[in-house]
């Protein structure tokens, strides 16, 4: 990341963390954790797509089983939402695992339709293990977060700044990955598997952790919702849910980071903020699909970037050895 | 009873073999998965629907939604589809778009015709059968003798037809078949209309059945028909008429058996099966990747 | 010893022989050219030798170690790497992370590393850019260090692709048509850089069309027609073999030199 990159951030974030100060509203407050619950989904799944280049159209599966396992801990045992929250991250984790072992030989469209299967699946589930999830009636009265002895509300913020933490770790997380053999190996693996694999890329390992990492996250984020919105059902995840993750990642740009936190920011406050489109923004989204496929690829931020490579900071490369032509060389 | 139940398996996988069929007819020539279809079969219910309404008469309502819907579609492949082949695309774009299109279908469907259950009249009469024990509905007989004479027409068009064998060139080798005089691109919206049409079909043939449509109506049959045909292996016609008809009848079996709640799961388990133990489908082909 | 040691090996797909019963072996340090019309088996060869196929029957010794049927990953590991006919570059990644990707089996630190940034994972990354660094240096690659793969020239995607095989730590190198496509200045540059290569100590294998630079750069030439080693030879011998000759150059001299 360089300079720029990083005052950005932090102005965003002083901004975020100040927000609430202009007094939120619930409705706000509400939405504000929802576009960061969004964020963090967004960012999972660029795992998957942006990074690896597979399209998951399952993901409200894995948000699905992270809100459950969560919600339903805190309900029978009464936990802290920590622990739960971790459980949720692990379960989910594990099941993107196991998801990941039969279908790893599947890619591109085969893959895309499974994983539409498996959340068709899980709904199933979720509506028929009534001892389980109790059916139709969904989880209720979920607890609110609790630490210290504080609640975490809409009316003290608490939701919010839990939310908008979970956001910086994913974020950081994200930063981190990009930055590390995985990310490379990754983006090696969406431009060319078969040479990936002649660099010694086992790729089904790879395919693998990338699964597994990214539902993980999804189950934060579905810990997350349950405990903001006090009540979850087959329906809070259905596959209008899959749909709004990808078309962040579409939108916001495959393989950006930036990019899925601003798509989350705009594709899920512009229903709000233009009411009158609210019943038409399946047609916004879908446009957006069709849009960015044929005219912009890279979506706001996505694609290569302009600016020459950035070494880690712990890289002493020589001055003079390197000559900073940008990325853009060789025209 | 496990009778009555085979009738209404076999009736449903039918229906199921007839969208596969569009699934395939696409895939077959352009090796993409149009996940528009199940909107498309919708989209199609709802102009019957409009057109009988007008008055115009069963038949003509039925002519002018297949050219409706199959120009539709034309008209997305033209626009769209046409320009990411142009571009070379990557095929998962040209798969994002056609959910993109299935949103906006679904979406505008909802908002021209609210989202409500509406009732279709019974085009094919509601005169209910018994033979023995089991009982099926007239409009049963006619998906029957309809679905087997479209699939059995349009296998046919294709092995036989000079068309047929101009879709199999372009399916085979599309610039070789343009430079051989072939036109690739009439081929290609020939294909998406007859794809149009036979949803059209299978709306008709199902909405009159159940008497009712809706907007979502398209999405469960959309993914149900799409693990017929790669149960059958996609890109062959018969395949898909063999994995719509034993989908219909593992779902019915399962009902019978197991529980009705579990019916549509049926389809997902057995996609799941197939493409983990044989992504090539029952009768689809094997190919070498080469390096 | 030689470096690698290919006994009777066949290859085939379905009833269809690709490869029967080829033998050859190259010693350490030496360039060998494989060469032989198109379809004759060149590139089924080398995907035996990397594991992309196995073998029907026979066997192929490296450095001492059976390698037949092995997975892709453990022959890369054992130290023989390759280009493609078509490049194959991470078109949508940098230069420099191209040639970090072939030290991938040996930045060995995890997940957990990269993500609390421990001592283990400052040190394989330092390691790897600075070697990567230090590849692309000395193969005069400096001012591309930045560049998307994709934006590079064509001669240069063919060195990059190079590089990135030798990033590996592999031995052998198996360099599928390197020249194709190269104007006659350009495929003159790649004969010195596939030279230098040698001085460097690796071991060559070369597929390639191009007569000048195989003629000029190989140690010895085996030639392959269908799917069968038709001859083996110092470059003179071969030019002179009249089998040779009848089975590829004779019949297309011009092609067979452009």
């Amino acid at each position: 990341m360089d300079k720029r990159d990083k005052i950005v951030w932090l102005v965003v974030l002083v901004l975020l963390v100040a927000f609430p100060a202009v007094g939120l509203s619930r409705y706000l407050q509400r939405v504000s954790s929802l576009i960061f619950i969004y964020m963090i989904l967004a960012l999972s799944l660029n795992i998957i797509t942006g990074y690896m280049g597979q399209v998951s159209l399952g993901h409200a599966a894995f948000y699905a089983i992270g809100a459950y396992t969560s919600s339903l801990l805190s309900e029978h045992f009464g936990w802290n939402f920590l622990l739960t929250c971790l459980c949720a991250v692990l379960m989910t984790g594990f099941i993107g695992w196991l998801f990941s072992i039969p279908t790893m030989k599947l890619s591109g469209t085969y893959l895309a339709i499974i994983t539409m299967g498996f959340g068709e699946i899980v709904k199933v589930l979720i509506i028929n293990w009534e001892s389980l999830t109790h059916g139709t009636y969904g989880v209720q009265r979920i607890a609110r977060p609790e630490f210290f002895g504080v609640e975490m509300k809409t009316t003290n913020n608490g939701m919010y700044y839990l939310c908008l933490v979970f956001v910086v770790l994913t974020v950081l997380f994200c930063i981190a990955i990009e930055r590390s053999k995985l990310g490379r190996t990754l983006r090696a693996i969406k431009d060319d598997p078969m040479a990936a694999s002649l660099m010694g890329i086992e790729l089904s390992h790879y395919k693998r952790l990338a699964f597994t990492i990214s539902t993980a996250l999804a189950g934060a984020a579905g810990a997350l919702y349950a405990h903001l919105s006090g009540y979850i059902d087959a329906n809070s995840f259905n596959s209008d849910v899959s749909m709004m993750i990808l078309s962040i990642v579409i939108f916001g740009g495959m393989g950006s980071i930036k990019g899925m936190v601003l798509g989350a920011a705009i594709l899920v406050s512009f229903p709000e903020v233009f009411r009158f489109v609210a019943e038409y923004r399946f047609v916004v989204y879908g446009l957006i699909l069709i849009l960015m496929m044929v005219f912009r690829t890279d979506g706001l931020l996505g694609g290569n970037s302009k600016r020459p490579y950035t070494f880690p900071r712990f890289v002493k490369v020589k001055e003079g050895e390197v000559k900073s032509d940008g990325a853009s060389g060789g025209q | 009873m496990t009778a009555q139940y085979i009738v209404n398996g076999l009736t449903m996988g039918l229906i199921y073999a007839l969208i596969a069929i569009g699934y395939s007819l696409v895939f077959g020539i352009l090796r993409m998965i149009n996940m528009a279809h199940g909107a498309v079969y919708a989209f199609g219910a709802h102009m019957i629907l409009m057109f009988v309404t007008w008055n115009l008469g069963a038949i003509p309502a039925v002519i002018l939604s297949i050219i409706l819907t199959g120009g539709l579609l034309v008209a997305y492949d033209r626009s769209i589809l046409a320009i990411l082949r142009k571009k070379k695309a990557p095929g998962i774009a040209a798969l994002i778009t056609t959910i993109g299109f299935s949103y906006i279908l679904t979406n505008g469907l909802q908002i021209a015709f609210g989202t409500e259950i509406k009732s279709f009249p019974a085009l094919l009469g509601d005169k209910m059968i018994q033979i023995g024990n089991v009982k099926f509905a007239f409009s049963q007989v006619y998906i029957l003798v309809v679905s087997i004479l479209l699939l059995v027409g349009l296998t046919l068009m294709i092995n036989k037809t000079k068309i047929g064998l101009a879709m199999r060139a372009v399916e085979q080798n599309s610039r070789a078949a343009d430079l051989m005089g072939i036109n690739a691109k009439a081929v290609i919206s020939v294909t998406f209309f007859l794809s149009g049409m036979s949803a059209v079909i299978a709306a008709l043939l199902l909405a009159s059945y159940y008497q009712t449509v809706y907007p979502t109506m398209g999405a469960m049959i959309g993914l149900k028909g799409f693990s017929a045909s790669v149960l059958g292996g996609i890109g062959s016609l018969y395949g898909a008429a063999v994995g719509g008809i034993i989908l219909g009848l593992a779902e019915s079996l399962t009902v019978q058996f197991l529980s009705g709640a579990y019916r549509d799961a049926v389809a997902f388990i057995l996609l799941f099966l197939i493409l983990i133990i044989r992504p090539n489908g029952l009768f689809g082909k094997a190919k070498i990747s080469k390096v | 010893m030689a470096l690698l040691e290919v006994s009777n090996v066949s290859k085939q797909f379905g009833g269809l022989a690709a490869v029967s019963e080829v033998n050859f072996h190259v010693d350490q340090g030496e360039i060998i050219s494989v060469i032989g019309p198109n379809g004759a088996g060149k590139t089924t060869i080398f995907n035996l030798l990397t594991g992309v196929y196995d073998v029907t029957e026979g066997k192929i010794v490296f450095n001492g170690e059976e390698i037949q049927n092995k997975k892709v990953q453990y022959i890369v590991n054992a130290g023989i790497a390759r280009t493609f006919q078509n490049i194959r570059l991470f078109k949508n990644m940098r230069t420099i992370e191209n040639v970090m990707i072939g030290f991938h089996q040996n930045t060995k630190y995890n997940t957990f590393d990269s993500t609390f940034r421990t001592p283990r994972f400052r040190k394989y990354e330092r390691e790897a850019h600075e070697k990567a660094v230090e590849i692309l240096n000395s193969l005069g690659f400096g001012k591309y260090i930045h560049s998307y793969a994709g934006n590079l020239p064509y001669g240069e995607q063919r060195k990059l692709e190079i590089a990135r095989a030798m990033a590996t730590g592999a031995k052998l190198l198996l360099l599928d048509e390197p020249a194709a496509g190269m104007n006659p200045q350009e495929s003159e540059e790649l004969l010195q850089f596939i030279k230098e290569l040698q001085d460097k100590g690796f071991t060559i294998i070369l597929i390639e069309h191009d007569m000048s630079v195989v003629m000029n750069i190989s140690d010895r030439i085996y030639v392959l027609d269908h799917g069968r080693m038709i001859a083996d030879g110092l470059p003179e011998e071969i030019a002179n073999n009249q089998m040779v000759v009848e089975a590829y150059l004779g019949k297309s001299e011009d092609d067979a030199a452009d």
